[in-house]
C-alpha cells in the first residue's frame, strides 16, 4: 500500500503530507490528509462530487492552487469531501475531481475551518520511487 | 532559540545584528527564558523580514513570537514608501484584521454566577461558531460593498450596535481607503452569509472576570474595577480574509521577481507600496479590515440581546477593540522627524500613548487599551500603550501567549472531554462544537500568557492593567 497520507507538527497550525506512486495520486492524498485535519475521513459520505480545474507556474504553486480550490468550495458550498482524484498532471494544470457531501452538523464533528494552504515547508517532490507533496495549513 | 547568536542590549532587548544583507538589525523583546525557549524560526524569519527593501529602524518580535508564515507570528515591521519599501500579503497574515474587542458588562461575578449554565447555553446557541455556521444575514452584492467601505460603521447604521461604539474601535470604525472592487468575487462569495460569524480555531467568546487589577488610575480611566465583568470576543475578517490573503499571496510570489524583489522565503511574499499590486493588496487588505470590525460589530449585538434577556440589568459599553493582523499607514519618529510609514503588525498589537490624538477623548489620557487574549485557563489582560511604546517598536505589544504545543500534539495529550471537565471544576463553563477542538485548544497547549505580558512591560511596550479569567468561554 503505497498511497498514504500523514500530518506533521507545525507550531500553530499543521502539516499535511500526500505519498503516492504518481505526482497526481500524491496530490489526491494530500487533499486528504486536509480533510482530516478538519474531520474523520471516514465519516464523509460520496454522494456528489465537484470538478476542480487550476493552474500554476510549478508544481509547488500548483498544490497550493489544489488545496485553495477545495477550501473555496468546501467553504461556498459548505461540503466535505472524503475522496479525490487527480488526473495525471499536465505540467503546469490540474485537473481533478472531489466528491462528498454537504456538511450537516447534527452528524459532522468538525473540528476546525481551514483558512487557507500556506507556502510553509511546501514541496511535491520524487523520495525513493515515491511522490511526496506537502505543506501547511493555516487553520 | 541560541542566545549565542544575540547581542543583548537590556534586560528584555535582544538585538541581532545586521548581517547577509539585512537592511536593518532585528530586535526580539523577552526575557531571557522566554528567548531560550522562543522558536529558533523566529530569528531566521526575523532576519528575513529585514532584509526587505524600504523596511526602516529594526525587524521587531514580540516576547510571544513564534513560527509564523514569512514573518515571525508577533512580528512588526515598517516600510517607507519614499526608500522603495514594499506592502507583504504575508507580513499580514491569512486572517486580516484577527483582533480582540472588549465590552464591559456592568455586572459582578455573583450576578453572572447566578446564570452562568443558562448564559453559556444562551450565547453558545445564538452566536454562530464552527465550521459551516451561517450568520442571520445574506449580503446582496451592492450590501457586500457598503460593509466593505464602511466597517463597523456600516453594521451600527443598520441597527447592530450604538454610535458610541464606533470612537472606542481602531480607525473609529472605519479603515479609510477601502477599495471592495480590489476584492475578487471568490472572496465576497465566501463572506456572503459568513456576517456574525466566530469561526474556528483558536477564536472564542468569553464571559471573564477582573480578578486583579495592577494599575488602578488606567483601570479606573478604562472602567474597570476587580469583580467586574467582562465579554471578550476573538476573530477576524472569516472567509473573505482568508481568500483575500491566499489570492495575494500567489500574486506576490509570482510577480516578485518582475520587482526585482528576490524573496529568501515564498511566504514573505510582498510588492512595492508604489506598485498596482501593492495598491491593490492594500485597498483589498483595508476592506478585509472593515469586514472584522463589522463582523466583531454584529457579534456584539448578538451578545448584548443574550444578556438582555437573562442579565436585564446588563449593560455593555464597548471597552475597546484592537486588529492584530494588519498593515496600517502611521505616523512615526524616524531620523527625527515624523515620517508616513506603514507598519505590518503580524499577531501584534497597536500600543498608542497617553495623548496620541488618534485615540478618543476618554482614553487619552490613559493610553490606548491593549487586549492579550490568552488560552481558556491561564486567562487574559488588559494593557496599557505607554510613552515608551513608539521609540520601542512603533508603538506595537504582544497579542497573546503563543502555542507551545502543536495541535496535532495536543490532540493526543488531552481529550475534548478532560479538558472540559477539568475547567468545569475550576468554575468555567466551555461550549464548543466539537471536543477535539476542545483538546486542541488546551490551557497546557499555550504558553504562559503571564511570562509574556510581564516581558511586554518590562520592557516598556505597554503597561499591565488588569488580569482577567473566564468564566464562560464559547470556543469556535
Amino acid at each position: 500500500m503505497s498511497a498514504r497520507w500523514e500530518h506533521f507538527a507545525h507550531g500553530a497550525d499543521i502539516g499535511i503530507r500526500g505519498i503516492g506512486t504518481t505526482k497526481a495520486e500524491a496530490f489526491e492524498q494530500a487533499a486528504l490528509a486536509m480533510t482530516a485535519v478538519v474531520i474523520e475521513p471516514s465519516t464523509i459520505t460520496a454522494r456528489e462530487s465537484r470538478n476542480v480545474e487550476c493552474a500554476a507556474p510549478d508544481d509547488e504553486l500548483l498544490l497550493v492552487e489544489w488545496l485553495n480550490a477545495l477550501i473555496y468550495l468546501m467553504s461556498v458550498q459548505r461540503m466535505l469531501f472524503g475522496r479525490f482524484s487527480v488526473q495525471p498532471l499536465d505540467r503546469s494544470r490540474l485537473q481533478g475531481e472531489a466528491a462528498g457531501e454537504k456538511l450537516d452538523p447534527a452528524r459532522h464533528r468538525a473540528v476546525v475551518e481551514l483558512k487557507g494552504a500556506t507556502y510553509t515547508m511546501l514541496s511535491v517532490k520524487q523520495q525513493c520511487g515515491l511522490w511526496v507533496a506537502q505543506t501547511v495549513v493555516d487553520v | 532559540m541560541d542566545l549565542g547568536l544575540l547581542t543583548r542590549r537590556s534586560q528584555y532587548e535582544w538585538e541581532i545584528p545586521r548581517h547577509d544583507g539585512m537592511r536593518v538589525p532585528a530586535v526580539i523583546f523577552a526575557d531571557e527564558a522566554l528567548m531560550r525557549a522562543m522558536d529558533p524560526k523566529v530569528y531566521e524569519q526575523s532576519v528575513n523580514v529585514a532584509r526587505l527593501p524600504g523596511i526602516v529602524t529594526a525587524a521587531y518580535a514580540m516576547p510571544d513570537a513564534h513560527w509564523g508564515y514569512g514573518f515571525p507570528i508577533g512580528g512588526v515591521a515598517a516600510f517607507d514608501p519614499d526608500e522603495g519599501g514594499v506592502v507583504s500579503a504575508g507580513g499580514v497574515g491569512f486572517d486580516i484584521s484577527c483582533g480582540v474587542r472588549c465590552l464591559h458588562t456592568r455586572l459582578v461575578r455573583a450576578d453572572v454566577m447566578r446564570v452562568q449554565q443558562s448564559l453559556a447555553d444562551a450565547l453558545f446557541s445564538r452566536v454562530p461558531v464552527g465550521l459551516g455556521s451561517t450568520g442571520l444575514i445574506e449580503l446582496s452584492p451592492a450590501e457586500m460593498d457598503a460593509m466593505l467601505a464602511g466597517g463597523a460603521h456600516w453594521a451600527v447604521a443598520r441597527g447592530w450596535g450604538a454610535a458610541e461604539d464606533l470612537e472606542r474601535i481602531e480607525e473609529c470604525g472605519q479603515m479609510r481607503d477601502a477599495v471592495p472592487d480590489a476584492v475578487s468575487e471568490q472572496a465576497k462569495n465566501r463572506q456572503k452569509d459568513e456576517m456574525g460569524t466566530l469561526g474556528s480555531g483558536n477564536h472564542y467568546l468569553e464571559v471573564q472576570e477582573v480578578t486583579e487589577v495592577f494599575d488602578a488610575a488606567i483601570a479606573r480611566a478604562f472602567g474597570i474595577s476587580p469583580g467586574d465583568v467582562v465579554v471578550m470576543i476573538h476573530c477576524g475578517s472569516r472567509g473573505l480574509g482568508h481568500q483575500i490573503g491566499s489570492e495575494f499571496l500567489r500574486r506576490m510570489v509570482v510577480d516578485a521577481p518582475r520587482y526585482g524583489i528576490a524573496l529568501p522565503d515564498r511566504e514573505l511574499a510582498c510588492a512595492p507600496l508604489g506598485s498596482e499590486l501593492g495598491r491593490q493588496y492594500l485597498g483589498a487588505m483595508r476592506a478585509a479590515i472593515n469586514c472584522a470590525l463589522a463582523n466583531r460589530q454584529i457579534l456584539t449585538h448578538i451578545v448584548r440581546r443574550v444578556f438582555a434577556e437573562l442579565l436585564p440589568h446588563a449593560s455593555l459599553p464597548l471597552l475597546y477593540d484592537i486588529s492584530h493582523n494588519t498593515c496600517k499607514v502611521e505616523e512615526h519618529r524616524l531620523d527625527g522627524g515624523l515620517k508616513r510609514l506603514y507598519v505590518h503588525r503580524k499577531g501584534a498589537t497597536r500600543a498608542f500613548g497617553p495623548g496620541h490624538p488618534d485615540l478618543p477623548d476618554g482614553l487619552r489620557p490613559a493610553g490606548q487599551p491593549v487586549l492579550i487574549g490568552g488560552s481558556m485557563g491561564a486567562g487574559s489582560y488588559i494593557l496599557a500603550g505607554t510613552a515608551s511604546s513608539e521609540s520601542r517598536a512603533f508603538s506595537s505589544a504582544c497579542h497573546g501567549a503563543g502555542r507551545a504545543m502543536s495541535r496535532h500534539q495536543a490532540s493526543k495529550t488531552w481529550t475534548g472531554r478532560q479538558v472540559s471537565d477539568e475547567l468545569a471544576a475550576r468554575g468555567i463553563l466551555v461550549r464548543s462544537p466539537s471536543m477535539r477542538g476542545i483538546a486542541e485548544e488546551a490551557p497546557g497547549a499555550y504558553k504562559d500568557v503571564s511570562a509574556v505580558v510581564e516581558a511586554a512591560h518590562a520592557a516598556g511596550l505597554a503597561r499591565k492593567v488588569a488580569r482577567l479569567v473566564p468564566l464562560v468561554c464559547i470556543k469556535g
